[in-house]
């Protein structure tokens, strides 16, 4: 027998909850909704929009009726509960009826504060809140010339403005001097200000609304100040309150809002609420991206995990206004304690002010330009050390990684063919309809459907922008601290602190233990399951090569044909005649059809039928060559150019150098990737600055460069240090590599690991402390005991055979 | 024993294809037939599946992705495939003929006979 679950209020934050709870437990619940609204679940966010006539009704509907039908949900619209009868659980409807719950959700939303002065209740003055407000407004628009609008907050400007665009004329009146005053700073609203009077708004600052005049009808509104104006129309978009007298009645605890615990219950723990309605610690939320955290935790408990916690949001704002892009986040006013770091520039209209403690981002306001507004957000809320880049960060994250569009092309001038992901081929154009006809409202659901993003991610930013333009600001934050995969709500550094505290030594102990949603996980968390078990217990663990991919799981890389290539090790790209006599024999013996100089200066053999692998690797071996980890994410290639040895610039021994750090840190499995090289003079030839770790030799030792890559985002590396001795480099890069590999999340190279991390906290973990240093390097030699052991030479003796060989042959 | 949900009828010719343990628990092999290769996924509750080794999105080897539940992520550019039907698991779209396969005792028997075609390319 099913529990019954009753929700009341039929909006974005009750209806997500329930998506929630059919994700988790589809099965569980016997559901039923009432919403007063004649309408299902529609997207209360995209109001401003209707109302400005850009997007219809259905546009705006998340959840039509074929949603409830398909998923079992009776759905009463139209039908008000009036009562709650906790002791007999059940709640009362208008009409008399009552309906029965074992637990019930309040999602009541609010509803707008209407100022208490004469006439407040004239026809013609109203709220902007549903459906229904909106079409009233559109019908004064029709009839009607001037609109006034109390409040010039975020509600009041949107209202503004789509009555403005509707043909009315409009004034809005404000009760301070700046508008916004909740999300921006004086300078900020006072750009606002001037760019929606240059569209024809008119303000009232600094006035106090002291009737609302009218036989009828509402004809004028009178100040304080004796002066009047006509209104045709007035909206009341000073705020708004919580709708809680439902339940107050039924005597739950009640003050703002509902008061609800840490687990989105009330006092009675029957009865959970989400949305405007509820008081959690103290404060009340109208934004769209905490009434979602609320719902993914209320779920949560509803699905009986019982795991998750809602602890608060910090919340960020944009207006929908077309064509003005404003943004803020957080303490953006600021205190005697913070700073300020402030970017203006009139004549474009730009403005970017970030308030910083102690090298940490407390708040942000942005207008003209806010597409850095998401990368603020996030170092806000990860409490990132932005000392190492705090000269530029007002200028943005440098690029967002489209590399094939350049910095200046704000996503909103795109033209539709434009490509936004390059590796999959995915227009702008493709994103937004998938965007619009799909409902979509997060980075995975775009991924998902689109594929823009999904591969080497580095488009993220451009299609979180997207998200951000085509449904409205505050959909495309992504969770604070983002799981690990669908499979898990815990993050990386959540599993990687249960492995080590518990003990767990096997992929299937972790998935037990942290209690994973899915029987085995999936390709995404197994791989980084895996290595986390590898890195965590050297030599104990047994690598699960299951939950390899095939790449690392075969020991070379499979081609677009399903055969493979092979890079065997050349130490340092210093080769002999000799050697490269034997590779020729070898890659003529078993025709191979193409062989290519890589990169990282190693010989690429292509075009090898699985079933020869072990063959090939066994005469490979024989040769004395090793593999090369081309395939993992491991330790690769160290690049090194002649040195010393030859050239008359060369100021140490760089080749030698190479071949010691290869040989040290050959076989290590990574979280990603890691690539190294040696340059012997600051000409810097082996291009060591866009590496994961570099070495540049120089007259009086070694610099040490960290955190680069080429790719499809360039990054150079930041400078490490200096050190004297070649064994001190030894050491540094055995220690920098032990601290990536525990502390970097899977998948995650040196270059975004340090922009996360700091590169302040790598030099605190290793350079300012000798003792950590050396204790991250014993670690990485232990650990290397076991795997500097050449994976090639085994199967070429017969390992992991059934990898290599069909099951059968038939017909 | 288990049967796969098909058409499979008396007359049904099986091929004996091999044991279960040649095949590592969440793991795949391949068979060669003369109508292409056709990969055996072994799940973690030892279920056996065979599918076309062909991924209906570019003709990745299936045989060579993760398995995960009844499911295998091709390792060309990671569309999940479902085992039990060969259909792409939403949103993508496509579906790879699957072969009707089952277990007696530890003996894999397989039938070149696919369970169903595939409309999709």
């Amino acid at each position: 027998m099913k529990e019954k679950l009753i929700l009341v209020g039929n909006g974005m934050a009750g209806v997500r909850t329930l998506e929630e709870v059919l994700k988790l437990a589809p099965d569980h619940y016997d559901i039923t909704v009432y919403g007063e609204e004649p309408y299902g679940n529609y997207n209360r966010i995209m109001l401003s929009h209707l109302l400005a006539g850009e997007k219809t009704v259905d546009d705006i509907i998340i959840n039509d009726e074929q949603w409830y039908s398909d998923n079992g949900i009776n759905l009463h619209k139209g039908k008000a509960i009036t009562k709650i009868d906790r002791r007999n659980r059940k709640v009362v409807c208008a009409d008399g009826s009552s309906d029965s719950y074992e637990r019930l959700l309040l999602a009541t939303g609010s509803q707008p504060f209407m100022i208490p002065v004469p006439g407040n209740d004239l026809p013609g003055v109203i709220g902007f809140r549903d459906i229904h407000d909106v079409n009233s407004m559109l019908e004064a628009a029709k009839k009607k010339k001037h609109a006034v609008i109390i409040g010039g907050g975020l509600l009041g400007l949107e209202a503004a403005n789509g009555l403005m665009q509707q043909g009315m004329s409009v004034t809005v009146v404000h009760l301070l001097d700046t508008l916004m005053e909740r999300q921006l700073d004086a300078s900020a609203a006072t750009m606002l200000k001037r760019s929606l009077e240059e569209r024809g708004l008119h303000f009232l600052m600094a006035a106090e609304t002291e009737a609302i005049i009218g036989d009828q009808h509402v004809e004028k509104v009178r100040f304080k100040d004796g002066t009047e104006i006509y209104a045709d129309l007035v909206v009341m978009a000073v705020g708004i309150r919580p709708n809680i007298s439902l339940a107050q009645t039924a005597g739950i605890h009640c003050e703002r809002g509902i008061v609800v615990s840490d687990t989105l219950q009330t006092y009675d723990p029957r009865i959970y609420a989400v949305g405007e309605c509820v008081q959690h610690r103290g404060l009340t939320y109208g934004l769209v991206a905490p009434l979602f955290e609320m719902s993914r935790v209320c779920a949560n408990h509803l699905a009986h995990l019982g795991i998750r916690r809602y602890e608060g949001s910090v919340t960020s704002t944009k207006l929908k206004v077309t064509g003005i892009d404003l943004f803020s986040a957080g303490n953006f006013e600021g205190d005697e304690n913070t700073e300020e770091l402030v970017f203006r520039d009139e004549a474009q209209g730009i403005y970017r002010k970030l308030v910083v403690r102690d090298n940490r981002i407390q708040g942000a306001v942005m207008y003209g330009d806010t597409i850095d507004g998401s990368w603020y957000f996030d170092l806000l809320r990860d409490e990132t050390d932005i000392s190492d880049f705090r000269k530029t960060i007002l200028f943005g994250q440098g690029h967002l990684g489209d590399s094939g569009h350049g910095d200046d092309n704000r996503v909103a001038a795109m033209s539709d063919s434009a490509e936004i992901c390059g590796c999959n081929g995915v227009s702008k154009g493709d994103i937004v309809k998938a965007i619009n006809e799909k409902k979509l409202f997060t980075l995975d659901d775009v991924r998902a459907h689109t594929k823009a993003s999904s591969s080497c991610g580095s488009c993220t930013g451009l299609v979180e922008s997207l998200l951000a333009l085509t449904v409205g600001g505050d959909y495309s934050v992504a969770p604070h601290l983002k799981p690990l995969c669908a499979c898990t709500d815990y993050s990386h550094d959540d599993i990687r602190g249960a492995i080590a505290k518990n003990e767990l030594k096997s992929v299937r102990k972790v998935l037990d233990f942290l209690e994973w949603k899915t029987p085995d996980g999936c390709g995404k968390c197994r791989p980084a399951l895996n290595y986390y078990l590898v890195c965590a217990w050297p030599g104990e663990y047994k690598d699960d090569y299951q939950s390899r991919f095939i790449n690392e799981r075969v020991h070379a890389n499979i081609q677009k044909d399903g055969s493979y290539s092979i890079v065997p090790r050349i130490w340092g790209g210093d080769t002999t005649p000799a050697q490269l006599k034997s590779l020729a024999q070898i890659a003529e013996k078993y025709e191979v059809p193409t062989v290519h100089i890589t990169g990282g200066q190693r010989i690429d053999l292509l075009g090898i039928a699985k079933s020869v692998l072990p063959a090939i690797w066994g005469d490979l071996s024989k040769a004395g060559f090793v593999s090369g980890h081309a395939y993992g994410k491991a330790v690769r290639t160290v690049k090194t150019c002649v040195g010393s040895d030859w050239c008359r610039f060369g100021t140490q021994n760089s080749t030698k150098m190479g071949i010691d750090l290869e040989k040290l840190t050959w076989g290590s499995w990574t979280p990603h990737k890691f690539k190294l090289a040696v340059s012997g003079c600051p000409r810097n030839c082996a291009e060591a600055t866009i590496k994961d770790f570099g070495v540049v030799a120089v007259d009086s030792g070694w610099e040490l460069h960290v955190g680069g890559n080429g790719g499809v985002k360039v990054r150079a590396t930041d400078f490490l240090c200096h050190v004297d001795s070649a064994e001190a480099v030894l050491e540094y890069c055995a220690a920098f590599l032990q601290l990536y590999r525990e502390r970097a999340h899977y998948l995650e190279r040196t270059a975004p690991w340090i922009e996360r991390v700091g590169l302040s906290f790598i030099k605190d973990e290793m350079v300012d402390n000798a003792e950590g240093r050396q204790t991250l390097a014993q670690r990485f030699y232990a650990s290397q005991k076991f795997a500097q052991v050449d994976p090639w030479a085994e199967r070429a003796e017969g390992l992991d055979k059934h990898e290599f060989t069909p099951l059968k042959k038939v017909g | 024993m288990q049967a796969v949900p098909g058409l499979e009828d008396q007359d049904t010719q099986w091929i004996d294809v091999g044991s279960l343990k040649d095949i590592p628990s969440l793991g795949a092999r391949v068979v060669k037939s003369a109508k292409g290769d056709i990969a055996i996924f072994r799940t973690a509750d030892d279920e056996v599946f065979a599918l076309r080794d062909r991924c209906p999105h570019r003709g990745g080897p299936l045989s060579q992705g993760i398995v995960h539940g009844k499911r295998v992520a091709c390792p060309m550019h990671d569309w999940k495939i479902h085992l039990d039907s060969g259909e792409a698991v939403a949103p993508d779209e496509g579906c790879t003929t699957r072969f009707p396969v089952r277990l007696e005792g530890d003996r894999i028997l397989l039938s070149l006979i696919p369970n169903k075609k595939c409309t999709h390319k």
